[in-house]
This record gives structure tokens, sequence and C-alpha cells, in this order.
């Protein structure tokens, strides 16, 4: 690639200056505030100590915690059974028509996601439009209650990121190659067998990514439980919001942050690892 | 290949109904900012009067200006980083991880963490908070995204013209103005496109980067603090002013990037 005279390095140093700078920089920083004391009224006192990370166990945080992982969790695989068939009809439509479908499936996920949750609070809410409708459809109890609950944060942010989950499978199941699955069914597997046997675990990458990037960002929310759980049950989101802009305890609040980041590293690495055994395999099945 | 139709009929079914989870609840909030009662109790006719009620409202007026000066401030500077970054990385001989993870990370950190870290960052640094540190904050995940943009496009990329460019005697300047810009340029603007929108939309960073004060307020944060006191049928005017405004640039850059791949 004789492309250039010109200097690779010398072209990607502005951009890489600058998330250096207000990227990696402020995540040492906080990355450093995590292993030190919280000032009486406050503030950070340089005294090194790991009594941050040690909270997280005290019952209190720790509740929080198996919470998110559990919200988390759920929303990850409500959003991947749903996103699994719609990727998979899109793939199977017209190829002329597939574009479209994944452009008007992705579209809003670009839009304002702050937007998207207030629009299940208006259906959700009692004098919402769920409600109504039941209402004009005869029932005469009492309005249902299905805001500020668990329920409506997992709604929420399901529909927030089902979007990408449709993405990422899609780019998997339109790299599969057909004649294998026709292969198996020439064999003399069934449909499902040749599913669970065949298109399944070579579209296992892209449900990873798209299982992965779900959780991270579930995991971390804060906007949705905060609106469509009424502040009502926390999640490390909210928690790390609070140490921030209420508690006033950074540190702590670093500390949160960097598990989260953590946790963010360890699935992405396992997502990788996910990955490049998927791609043995298809080279396996292709010798 | 009996089954054929069936699956396909099946196919259809299930895009109908995801399609519908996905837009069901865009279309109601749209159709009830032309209800003239505005709450969904009772329909009481079409109506335009609560897209009027927001000309008068000047907080919303004055968090849209900042919202505009952030997002037009983010996009210049990520669109000129990210090019530059998307040719450089496409053109080294080696690929290099670190570089790979360094522009990956912007797009998957949690925003909450990122927004943590830059308010400890700049208040460790005694910058004063305000648009301007919104604008350094955006820039951080606008020019991954058009990065990864102008990327996909380099992919595709002839190098063969450049070579012929210079084989003619155009210098590196010439021929990147004359021969490399104009065919990345649907890619460029179509990453500006996007880290215009998503610049517009982003809320948590912006609001723990903005500082205290109204001065600096951008429309996420008014729509924020709007929908914590409650539905009100002007939140809905506006979400679907916002959500036009976000879906025609992107109509547009998904346009342009359409057209350059032909």
């Amino acid at each position: 690639m004789s492309f250039q005279a010109t200097r690779p390095n010398l072209l990607a140093a502005p951009a890489v200056a600058w998330l250096l700078a207000f990227m990696v920089a402020p995540c040492l920083l906080i990355l450093g505030y995590a292993f030190f004391e919280r000032g009486t009224w406050g503030g950070v006192v340089y005294t090194f100590t790991l009594e941050n990370f040690e909270r997280v166990f005290d019952p209190l945080y720790a509740r929080i915690f198996v919470n998110s992982a559990r919200i988390a969790a759920t929303v990850t695989l409500l959003a991947i059974l749903v996103a699994y068939p719609a990727a998979y009809a899109i793939s199977r439509a017209p190829r002329s028509r597939q574009p479209i479908l994944l452009f008007f499936a992705v579209l809003p996920f670009w839009s304002n996601y702050l937007i998207r949750t207030y629009a299940w609070i208006v259906l959700l809410n009692r004098e919402g439009l769920i409600n109504n409708v039941l209402r004009w459809g005869g029932y005469e109890g009492e309005p249902l209650s299905m805001l500020y609950s668990e329920g409506a944060v997992i709604i929420g942010l399901v529909y927030n990121y089902l979007p990408f989950v449709i993405l990422a499978i899609y780019s998997s199941l339109s790299r599969l190659d057909m004649s294998l699955v026709e292969a198996s069914r020439d064999l003399g597997a069934g449909p499902i067998r040749t599913f669970l046997r065949v298109t399944l675990p070579l579209t296992l990458p892209g449900v990873a990514a798209g299982g992965v990037f779900v959780f991270v960002l579930s995991i971390g929310n804060f906007v949705t439980p905060a609106l469509l759980g009424g502040g009502r049950f926390q999640m490390i989101g909210n928690l790390v919001y609070d140490q921030f802009l209420t508690a006033n305890d950074w540190p702590f609040g670093a500390a949160l942050g960097m598990i989260l980041i953590a946790i963010m590293i360890a699935l992405l690495t396992l997502q990788a690892r996910a990955t490049n055994r998927a791609s043995g395999t298809v080279r396996e099945a292709e010798r | 290949m009996m089954g054929f139709t069936r699956q396909n009929a099946g196919g259809r079914a299930t895009l109908i109904v995801v399609f519908g989870f996905l837009y069901l609840p865009i279309v109601v909030l749209v159709g009830l900012s032309f209800n003239e009662a505005g709450l969904p109790t009772v329909w009481s006719g079409f109506s335009t009067k609560w897209y009027g009620a927001l000309l008068g409202n000047s907080d919303i007026l004055g968090a849209a200006w900042n919202t505009l000066v952030v997002a037009v401030f983010a996009t210049v500077i990520a669109t000129v980083l990210g090019t530059l970054l998307a040719i450089g990385i496409e053109t080294r001989r080696r690929a290099s991880t670190g570089l790979e993870a360094l522009v990956f990370a912007p797009m998957v950190i949690p925003d909450i963490v990122l927004a943590v870290a830059l308010l400890s960052f700049f208040s460790r640094l005694d910058v004063t908070l305000g648009l301007h540190t919104i604008v350094l904050s955006h820039v951080i995940f606008d020019l991954a995204f058009v990065c990864s943009i102008v990327r996909a496009r380099l992919k595709h990329f002839d190098y063969s013209i450049v070579e012929a460019s210079r084989d003619l005697g155009a210098s590196p300047w010439t021929t990147f103005w004359r021969v490399t810009f104009p065919v990345l340029m649907p890619a460029i603007v179509a990453g500006a496109l996007l880290a215009f929108t998503l610049s517009i939309d982003e809320f948590i960073i912006a609001f723990f980067t903005a500082g205290a004060g109204r001065s600096s307020i951008t429309l996420p944060m008014q729509i924020y603090s709007m929908i914590r006191f409650g539905i009100t049928p002007e939140i809905n005017a506006l979400a679907t002013i916002v959500m036009s405004v976000s879906a025609a640039a992107l109509l547009l850059s998904q346009w342009l990037n359409k057209d350059q791949l032909r």
C-alpha cells in the first residue's frame, strides 16, 4: 500500500492526543481517586485506602449490584429473544429490501434516548395510553400502575437497545454461508435441529456482540431507572450519579465507576474469545 | 422449497410486530403533540398550539441555541480529527491493537463513567465548566463515530487512483484535495451528520460537564428537567421537533453513504 508518503501516525496524532487528554487521563484520574479517602466536606484526601472497594460488599450496595446485574441480564436475554427473529426475517427478505429494513430498525437507536424513554412514560402511566385503551375496551377496575416498576425499567432498556442487537445479529446472519444450512437439511436434520446445531452456533458472535453491548449499557444505565423506575430503586449508574452529585463521595463513586469499566473489559474480552472460537469453527466446517 | 412462502409470511409477521414495538411509542408521542387537549385521555382535535407555546418559551429557545452551538463546534472538530484518524489508521503498515482499543473505547464506555471522569478531571484542573467543556467532551465520542464511517469507506478505496495521481506528478497535498478528499467526501459528510445528531441528543455527559446555572443548559438537559416535573403537551411538541431533526440528519447521512457504495 504505497498510498502514503504522508505519515499515518502524524494524521492520527491529533485525535489520539484528544482521546488521551480527555478520555484516558480523566479515567486514570478517577482510577486514582478510587484508592483515596473522601474528605469530611467532600473532596478527595490523598491517603491510600481500599475501603471504597470494600464498601461495595456492604449488603446495602451489594444488593444494588445484584439487582443491577439481574435486571441487565433479563434485558439482555429479552433483547436477544426479540432481536434474533427480527434480524433473521431481515436477512431472509429480498436482497434489495434488506438495507432499508435494517436502516429503519436502527433509526430509533440514533434518536434521542431521553425522548424514547419519555415515550414509555406516556404509554405506561396511570392516565396513559395503555390504561385509556383498556378503559375503552371495557375495563373498569383501577387503572394499572405499570410505571415506576422494575418491569417498566426492563421494557425501557429493551426498547432502547433492541435496534443495536438487531444490527449485530443481522451482520452475523448476512455472513452466514447458506450452503452449510442446506447441507444440514439435505443430510436429514430437521429445521429446529439445523437451527440449533448450525445457524445458531455460527451466528453466536453477533449474539455475543449485541448481548455484551446491551448488558454493559444496561448495568451502567442511569436515565432509564431514574425516569421509569421513579427513583424508587437504584441501579449502579444511579449510585455513581448520587456519589458525585448528592452524597459528595467522589472516591466511592470513582470506585463504582471503575467496577463498571472492569465488568465492561471482562465481557468484551470474553466476547472476543468467543468470536475467535466461532470463526475457528467456521474454518473447520469449511475444511 | 414448499416452506418458503410460509417462512416469508412468518418473517413478515415478525417484522410487523418488532417494527410496531419500535415505532408505536414514537407515533403516539408525535400524535399527542398535535392533540388540542394535549393529554392521551381525549382527542379534542388537531392543533399546533403546543408548538406555538414552545416559541414563547425563552428557556427552551435558549437551550436550543446552546445545543446548536455545542453540536456545531463539536461536529466540526470531530469531523476533522476523525477523518485524519481514519486515514491514519487505514494507511498504517501494521494494525495496532492499542490504537483500535483507544478508538473503540468511546463507543462502549458507559456514559455515566465518562461523565464523572470528565467532571473530576475538569474540576481537578480548575477549568470553569460551560459550553466549551461540553464541546471538549462531545468530541470524544463524535470523532470515534466519524472515524468508523470514514474507515468503512476507505476499505473500498481504490488506492491505484492515488498512485496514478502521484505518478502524473501531483504533490501529496494536491493529491489529497483533488483525489482522496472528493472520494471520501460522502462518508465524511455522513459521519459529520451522525456526530451532529449524537451531540444534539447527548444528555448525561453534557449534564455533568455543563456546570451550574442556566447559561449552559442544553436541550436534553431542559427536556430531562421538564420530564421530571411530569408530562406536559409542550414536551411532546419539543420531542417531535428534536426527533424530526435527528431523523432528517440520519436519512441524509444514510442516503449519502448508500450513494457512495454504488
